[in-house]
């Protein structure tokens, strides 16, 4: 990075900034970018309620259950759902990484398909994971 | 500090003020890997682990979570996961975070959340097992 705290440059003599998000055209790979990111911290919160979940299972029946009613309320689900959104869409996005560091998808149209995948699949799964879960309860 | 190679170039007013590779710049992202290679059956594990106790109650659900296969297995889950958010937090608060203070803060803050969770889980895992 360049040193600007030993002779600060005059306003008028600033030098033009890289372009950022508000100059490009959203795109479906920059969104699917910005996603595994929002994902990753939605996961890194969600581990207050994995936490949560099994202190009160360590703990005994009543923290247990009041754990349980919470996460099973209707809010609690949608949470839950979302939760389970951001972990597949993450992995999925994480399988894109692999197929990048293995030098491939990178061209259009491949990191086109592979965006798209990472949103379909991430849905798909999510979705999937819960009908079984209705299922089996 | 480490001893300048005699052919660097770094400036001398960049080593005076600690500016330039720490030489461990590949390691980060290649442990982010590692983890993550580890957490995509770990995290289809947890994923039928939660499956297959939904609408349980209490005493089954703490079985399963004691049985020992069980355990380990999200005790790994835990330990992959927690390092791999870390890994992923630091570098979110280095790409925007970018006052020296607030950066410092923000650095130490992800380090505590990071292993109080882990803790915390680890140590709820150990006592279903164990108590």
């Amino acid at each position: 990075m360049a040193d600007t705290t030993s002779r600060p440059a005059p306003p008028e003599a600033r030098r033009p900034l890289s372009p950022h998000l508000q100059i490009y055209k959203p795109m479906l790979t920059m969104m699917m970018s910005i996603t595994h990111r929002i994902t990753g911290v939605g996961l890194y919160l969600g581990t207050l309620l994995l936490a949560w979940w099994l202190i009160a299972a360590a703990t005994d029946a009543k923290a247990f259950g009041f754990a349980n009613d919470v996460l099973t309320s209707f809010l609690g689900r949608i949470i839950l759902f979302g939760f389970t959104w951001a972990l597949f869409t993450h992995m999925m996005g994480g399988l894109r990484h692999f197929i990048w560091d293995a030098g491939r998808g990178m061209d259009h149209p491949e990191r086109e398909y592979l965006a798209q995948a990472t949103l379909i699949g991430g849905i798909v799964l999510t979705v999937l994971v819960w009908i079984v879960g209705y299922m089996v309860r | 500090m480490m001893a300048e190679k005699p052919n660097s170039l770094r400036t001398p007013m960049g080593r005076v003020r600690y500016l330039g590779s720490a030489k461990s710049g590949t390691r980060e992202i290649w442990h982010q890997r590692l983890t993550s290679y580890a957490l995509l059956p770990l995290s289809i594990i947890f994923v039928i682990l939660i499956l297959s106790v939904v609408g349980k109650d209490y005493n089954t659900v703490r079985a399963t979570l004691a049985n020992p296969v069980w355990s380990v297995l999200i005790l790994l889950f835990l330990a992959a996961g927690i390092y791999h958010m870390q890994l992923g937090m630091k570098i979110i608060i280095e790409d925007y975070v970018h006052g020296h203070g607030a950066k410092t803060i923000a650095l130490v803050g992800n380090m505590f959340f990071s292993i109080c969770v882990g803790v915390a889980c680890v140590y709820a895992v150990l006592r279903l097992s164990f108590v």
